[in-house]
């Protein structure tokens, strides 16, 4: 369907060319479903908007062929890649609310697919046939609605369904799963196998090996614009033969890397517990007017331990983060930290407390001064006179970057900041929100590596957020499973992960598509 | 060996031409109020013989009516229009960024009070604020720059207010709240900083618009007192002979107009500057 030989696509601009794609070769069969694997910058997306003629505004695309359907695309004009785009391939994008025009209903927008590709018959009717057969329950009052009306899920599953309207043999879906929880994932996931069992043919692209691994039959390995690896999903991924690949099976947390690192070989120790309680809440509940957003929860957090604290969006977690940190008052419930009260203290009393209880957020760039340099950030963080240079080193950044301002840094960079700051008044309990989610696959190991070395070696307690049980269950101790706002679950983590008691657990373990899972 | 062109060649003014003219005018403007004394001779110095006399070589902008020169009259004025326009914008910019800092860290109702009172401020045009003022506090200008001052602090009190919902949600805000910080440090070492961004932008522009409200009270009798040269009070004073000899009063007003235009050029240069850095 897609024959592709030595694709270049390049982005000139006035003072350096971005080469984005640097001669690969793609072929899509009829009927198999293909993935694209690469991190962030490896030009996977580029190369699958390429085949739809989206490059983007001043791409160059050179190739030495390039066929759609058995036709020299080369020569294609907008009007015959008006023709390719839902006719002959669909394209998913990640972000529904943002694919997904505000003003017009679900309907109008399906509608309109069916219109342009000049579908006879009654549009409204057919309209509601491909909600039901993408799964959105109630077709008929979902196409009345706008898009900001929907679930995450419900739009991921109506930007499917603009995308199959027009009968497309081909279907592209570029990160459709990233911004959806697990369980919402694993629903998509099984729709896109829907399709593919009903005979079209599936572009993947993503950057999660595990989701990747589900579904398709060949997986092509992207870095830096080039295929480094290409083969079927199981031999690739259980005996990747390039470098990069190990590197990336490697990194991949999940129970089977617990007390492994991640981004190389080798242990990390694992201090026994002392049973010393650095944290302990108990009944904390937060209530706004009426609407309760956590309820009853109890944490406990030991010297030295991690505990993980896993749920979907929505579930309270950030929210009980908040609570333990002391910015917002809880409705009911006490915290105690290091054996002293901690809420219903006021404010002058705790600030003496406070550097013995850090944050690591999601998005450290917002956690930074925007007019501050790496050295004033950290320096802030230190007692009087305390060296930067030290600690900068520890998270294993150079000292070159002291002066920088933190827009000029990566993310993992970023966050390796972010954790220097932390570790800087010597906390004994760091609260780690999501510190890892908006990393790539290589630098999320690099993080969590330094994460395990800095309780092994400090005996610093983390309480640790996260929406991926693959990770939590690589870093954790304990976890605690929440879910609408209470603990539904909580104990070591190998007993719960292993044999969950709670139906919510039990779905949540079954959504997660795990690497070992799909291989054998 | 071929040259390639990826322009033509052809010779352009340069890009920020205009602004380099309102600069250059603005420093001007500038040397004229540090040393008046430079530039003209005394604007009080009286003639009887050469009154309402066009412009000469002998007197660039004519004589008025008491036979005073009226170019030392507007290099003089100067000082008067800008002291009062630059005092009243710092006034004006002082209190409006504590006003508005204050309401975007106070509790709701009290912010919610401090905001309707910028609401309510801003509603009235400007001269008319002012002149409700001076109808209280009486003329003269010191009067002129709190009047002008109380009208447009609600320019850099709101934007200072909406800054300051960003800044304290922020998350550097919260960090440091966790090393302990006490509140006032925690405004003073990243709330003030980082609310203050858009705020010089405004205040350029707005020293333009405090140099016309000045000029506009001073012609209404309400600022600086005759004889003291001062733009506004020329124009008024001026304006019996308009038909006879316009240049007493149309010159002081062309250099007043030129200065809030070349404020106003160099106020959106920068502004385009911040907008495009944070953009």
């Amino acid at each position: 369907m897609i024959a592709i030989r030595d694709l270049h696509v390049t982005f000139p601009h006035r003072r350096h060319t971005v080469e984005a794609v640097r001669g690969i070769d793609l072929d899509i069969e009829p009927g198999e479903c293909v993935a694209i694997v690469g991190e962030s910058g490896s030009g996977k997306s580029v190369t699958a908007r390429t085949l739809v003629g989206l490059a983007g505004p001043g791409a160059v695309v050179r190739s030495a062929k390039f066929e759609v359907d058995g036709r020299d695309a080369r020569a294609f004009g907008p009007e015959e890649w008006r023709r390719v785009r839902g006719g002959f391939a669909g394209l998913v994008l990640q972000d529904a609310l943002v694919s997904l025009d505000p003003l017009r209903t679900v309907g109008a927008e399906i509608g309109e697919v069916l219109r342009v590709h000049g579908h006879r018959g009654d549009r409204d009717l057919r309209v509601r046939d491909l909600l039901a057969t993408v799964h959105v329950p109630e077709p008929e009052r979902r196409a009345r609605q706008h898009p900001h009306q929907l679930s995450g899920g419900l739009r991921q599953r109506a930007l499917i369904a603009s995308a199959i309207a027009a009968g497309p043999p081909l279907l592209i879906a570029d990160e459709p799963t990233t911004a959806l929880d697990v369980t919402v994932q694993a629903q998509i996931l099984a729709l896109l196998g829907e399709r593919r069992a009903a005979g079209e043919t599936l572009l993947l692209i993503s950057h999660d090996l595990a989701v990747v691994a589900r579904l398709a039959d060949r997986v092509l390995v992207m870095r830096d614009g080039r295929i480094v690896e290409s083969g079927g999903t199981a031999s690739l991924l259980s005996a990747p033969s390039h470098p990069y690949t190990q590197e990336l099976v490697r990194a991949v947390p999940s129970a089977a890397t617990r007390g492994r690192r991640l981004s190389e070989a080798g242990v990390v120790a694992a201090p026994e517990p002392s049973g010393d309680v650095v944290l302990e809440a108990r009944g904390l509940t937060k209530r706004y007017g009426r609407h309760t957003v956590v309820d009853d929860v109890d944490v406990r957090v030991g010297r030295g331990e991690i505990v993980g604290l896993v749920g979907e969006s929505g579930s309270g977690k950030t929210t009980v983060a908040q609570l333990l940190f002391g910015l917002v008052a809880p409705t009911a419930g006490t915290v105690t930290f290091e054996g002293e009260a901690w809420t219903g203290q006021p404010e002058r009393r705790r600030r003496a407390r406070r550097r013995h209880l850090q944050l690591i957020s999601q998005d450290p760039l917002s956690s930074f001064d925007p007019r501050w340099t790496v050295r004033k950030i950290v320096a802030e963080a230190l007692p009087r006179g305390g060296a930067v240079e030290p600690l900068l080193e520890r998270v294993g950044l150079g000292a070159e970057l002291l002066d920088r301002n933190p827009r000029q840094l990566s993310g993992g960079q970023r966050q390796r900041v972010a954790i220097a700051r932390a570790l800087a008044p010597r906390p004994s309990l760091i609260i780690c929100d999501e510190p890892v989610s908006a990393l790539d696959v290589s630098v999320q190991a690099q993080v969590l590596d330094l994460l395990a070395d800095i309780r092994a070696t400090d005996g610093t307690a983390m309480l640790f957020i996260s929406h991926d049980l693959g990770v939590v269950h690589h870093l954790a101790d304990r976890v605690l499973v929440m879910h609408d706002g209470a603990v539904v679950e909580s104990g070591p983590v190998d007993d719960v992960f292993h044999h969950p008691r709670h139906d919510y657990t039990r779905e949540l373990l079954a959504a997660v598509p795990t690497l070992e899972g799909e291989i054998r | 060996m071929t040259l390639v062109l990826d322009r033509p060649l052809v010779l352009r003014p340069p890009r920020y031409a205009g602004f380099l003219v309102a600069a250059g005018f603005l420093v001007l403007m500038l040397a004229v109020v540090l040393v008046p004394g430079l530039f003209a001779g005394d604007p009080l110095a009286a003639d009887p013989m050469h009154v309402l006399e066009a412009p000469s070589t002998a007197h660039w902008f004519g004589t008025d009516q008491l036979g005073r020169d009226v170019f030392d009259r507007v290099v003089h004025g100067a000082r008067h229009s800008l002291a009062i326009a630059t005092a009243a914008t710092l006034l004006a910019v002082v209190a409006g960024v504590l006003l508005g800092m204050l309401a975007g860290l106070a509790h709701k109702y009290a912010d919610e009070a401090l905001a309707r009172s910028f609401d309510a401020l801003s509603a009235f045009p400007l001269i008319l604020l002012a002149l409700l003022f001076i109808a209280i506090a009486g003329p003269g200008a010191l009067s002129l720059v709190v009047a002008i001052g109380i009208a447009t602090l609600p320019h850099y009190a709101r934007v200072v207010r909406a800054q300051t919902f960003v800044v304290r949600q922020a998350g550097y805000v919260t960090q440091a709240v966790a090393f302990g910080r006490s509140r006032l440090r925690l405004v003073l070492r990243h709330v003030l900083p980082n609310v203050l961004g858009p705020v010089p932008v405004i205040a350029v522009i707005g020293l333009g618009e405090a140099i016309l409200a000045a000029a506009g009270l001073s012609f209404l009798g309400m600022g600086t007192q005759p004889p003291s040269p001062e733009w506004g009070a020329m124009l008024s004073e001026g304006r019996n002979y308009l038909s006879v000899a316009p240049w007493v009063s149309v010159l002081p007003g062309v250099v007043a107009t030129l200065t809030v235009i070349a404020l106003t050029v160099v106020g959106r240069h920068l502004q385009r500057r911040v907008e495009g850095r944070l953009g």
